[in-house]
């Protein structure tokens, strides 16, 4: 039985009166890979948002190693902040700093470590990324998957226990797409760390998750291994792994409505 | 007045009423935990970011002393000229030097001042933080346990709250000189005589209020640029248009401020 790191249990979510996630459970395992499944406008975003603590939720519960966050205070928040990295869709590095400059910030923030060790710790981090030498750079001088690897680092600067990445393959080729999605495989089989991905992205989804839950207009409509997904005969999960367009479910009148606008 | 309309307008005053209520709440939460970490939380071990204060000084106090010191220079002449242009009539002209120096130091040194800052620094502020905002560098101190106000915020606040009052003396001193320059020139009054009279003129109470004042106008400048940055949702186009009403905003609320210490320093001082 795997042991489980994160609870969700019955989240409901508003952007103003519109339900985005509508009474959500699932259970993510210690230790793997779980990919966050679902077109555009589903609400994985916002969802990752809660997990990590951005948001808090209308009603319902995240349990993170048993505790609460979402009625955590914000110094009971800083500290889980602490144990876990994100990765974001645009790697959101602090452009006024250096490479060196953005992994060193929570280590300096967050420790009291001599400079010579940070400077260490850093060269470190971006050799995992496979960043060596990019020490100084500026963010505006990477690419788009170099600022992504950057953005890796320091996710994993303080060690974290949890490591979330948003559409880590958005916006960026097959092959370098490829290599990030290597690099998520080998955090998990060398750090051993609960790794969140929210993708739309198929190959992606093949390649790393071991586990999947997939939501569909703020509902869970799928959980289970890849072999399940594979199998599963759901019609949303079959149009999304066969890539079927949304079919037109207008008659002619009711086009004829939508037009006229009454 | 049918019922239709009647709703209407009830709807259209609530739905006002309600706007401006969140934007005094979200700017009050600004407001607060801005003043918790400049003036609390360093007493509770949380270090305020000494380098980087000191470059925020660098670029909204030092970059902006040529600026400063021309308008001063430049609005301390065309006040001695308006001033001279009545005071001659009856033949007090050695009193330009009491109303350039008083005029520059109560009033026109802070608010010259403070408005060139909104223009530069204000600015700044905003686009700074809402360009942050909107490629996730926000959320991204946030999910670090880094708080973005004492990050970002803070070191500006303290910034301005050091170097509006120096560029202020900077201003006023720059000012009189202006005025100086033109009596002693065109107007041909004595330098010795003209340097007397503004001596006798300002009390130190003088300049002390357009200190207090320009302090005041710092904390409003650095409060309503980082409001509006952290106000964009959106991408670069709302950054811009933030950008815009954070200097609108914090000129006006520099006048307002403005009037009121006036008021203040004339009834009890």
């Amino acid at each position: 039985m795997m042991e489980t790191a994160i609870e969700v249990r019955g989240l409901v979510t508003y952007y103003g009166d519109r339900e985005i996630l509508k009474d959500i459970s699932f259970s993510i395992a210690r230790g793997k890979i779980t990919v966050i499944l679902g077109g555009s406008g589903c609400g994985k975003s916002t969802l990752l948002k809660h997990l990590i603590g951005l948001l808090r939720p209308a009603r319902g519960h995240i349990l993170v190693n048993g505790k609460d966050i979402t009625v955590s205070s914000d110094d009971e928040l800083d500290e889980f902040r602490k144990k876990i990295g994100i990765s974001f869709q645009g790697a959101a590095l602090l452009n006024s700093m250096t490479i060196s400059d953005n992994v060193a910030l929570p280590i300096r923030e967050h420790t009291k470590l001599e400079e010579s060790t940070i400077q260490i710790m850093v060269r470190m981090k971006l050799d995992v990324v496979g960043l060596s030498g990019f020490e100084h750079f500026s963010p505006s001088q990477l690419s788009g998957g170099m600022k992504k690897r950057a953005g890796i680092a320091r996710a994993m600067a303080l060690d974290p226990e949890f490591l979330f990445f948003d559409e880590p393959s958005a916006g960026l080729d097959p092959v370098t797409a490829a290599g990030l999605d290597e690099l998520i495989l080998k955090l998990r089989n060398v750090f051993k760390m609960t790794i969140i991905v929210v993708t739309h992205e198929l190959p992606s989804l093949f390649m790393i998750a071991d586990h999947v839950i997939m939501l569909h207009q703020g509902e869970v409509i799928f959980t289970g291994t890849l072999d399940e997904l594979r199998a599963s005969d759901n019609t949303r999960v079959r149009m999304f792994l066969e890539r079927q367009p949304e079919k037109a479910t207008y008659t002619p009148a009711d086009y004829f409505k939508i037009i006229a606008g009454d | 007045m049918t019922p239709w309309a009647t709703e209407n307008l009830f709807g259209f005053l609530g739905r006002g009423a309600f706007s401006v209520l969140k934007s005094l709440h979200s700017a009050s939460r600004l407001i607060n935990s801005t003043f918790y970490w400049t003036f609390i939380s360093p007493f509770r071990g949380k270090a305020l970011r000494f380098r980087a204060s000191i470059s925020e000084m660098v670029k909204a106090g030092y970059n902006s002393v040529p600026i400063v010191a021309i308008i001063s220079l430049f609005v301390g002449i065309i006040l001695a000229l308006q001033a001279a242009y009545q005071l001659k009539r009856v033949g007090a002209l050695i009193y330009v030097a009491n109303l350039v120096g008083v005029s520059i130091t109560r009033e026109l040194g802070p608010i010259l001042t403070a408005i060139i800052v909104s223009g530069r620094s204000g600015s700044a502020f905003a686009a700074e933080i809402g360009s942050m905002k909107a490629s996730e560098e926000v959320d991204a101190l946030i999910s670090m346990g880094i708080n973005p106000v004492r990050f970002l915020v803070v070191p500006k606040l303290i910034a301005l709250m050091i170097m509006l009052p120096a560029l202020t003396i900077f201003s006023d001193a720059i000012g009189i000189f202006g005025g100086f320059l033109l009596s002693t020139t065109v107007l041909e009054i004595h330098p010795y005589s003209y340097f007397q009279q503004t001596i006798h003129a300002l009390l130190i109470k003088d300049v002390v209020t357009g200190l207090i004042k320009a302090w005041a106008f710092g904390i409003v400048i650095t409060i309503v640029g980082s409001y509006q940055g952290f106000k964009v949702e959106g991408g670069a186009e709302e950054v811009g248009r933030r950008t815009t009403a954070s200097v609108v905003t914090s000129i006006f609320l520099v006048i307002i401020v403005d009037l009121f210490f006036t008021a203040l320093f004339y009834y009890f001082t």
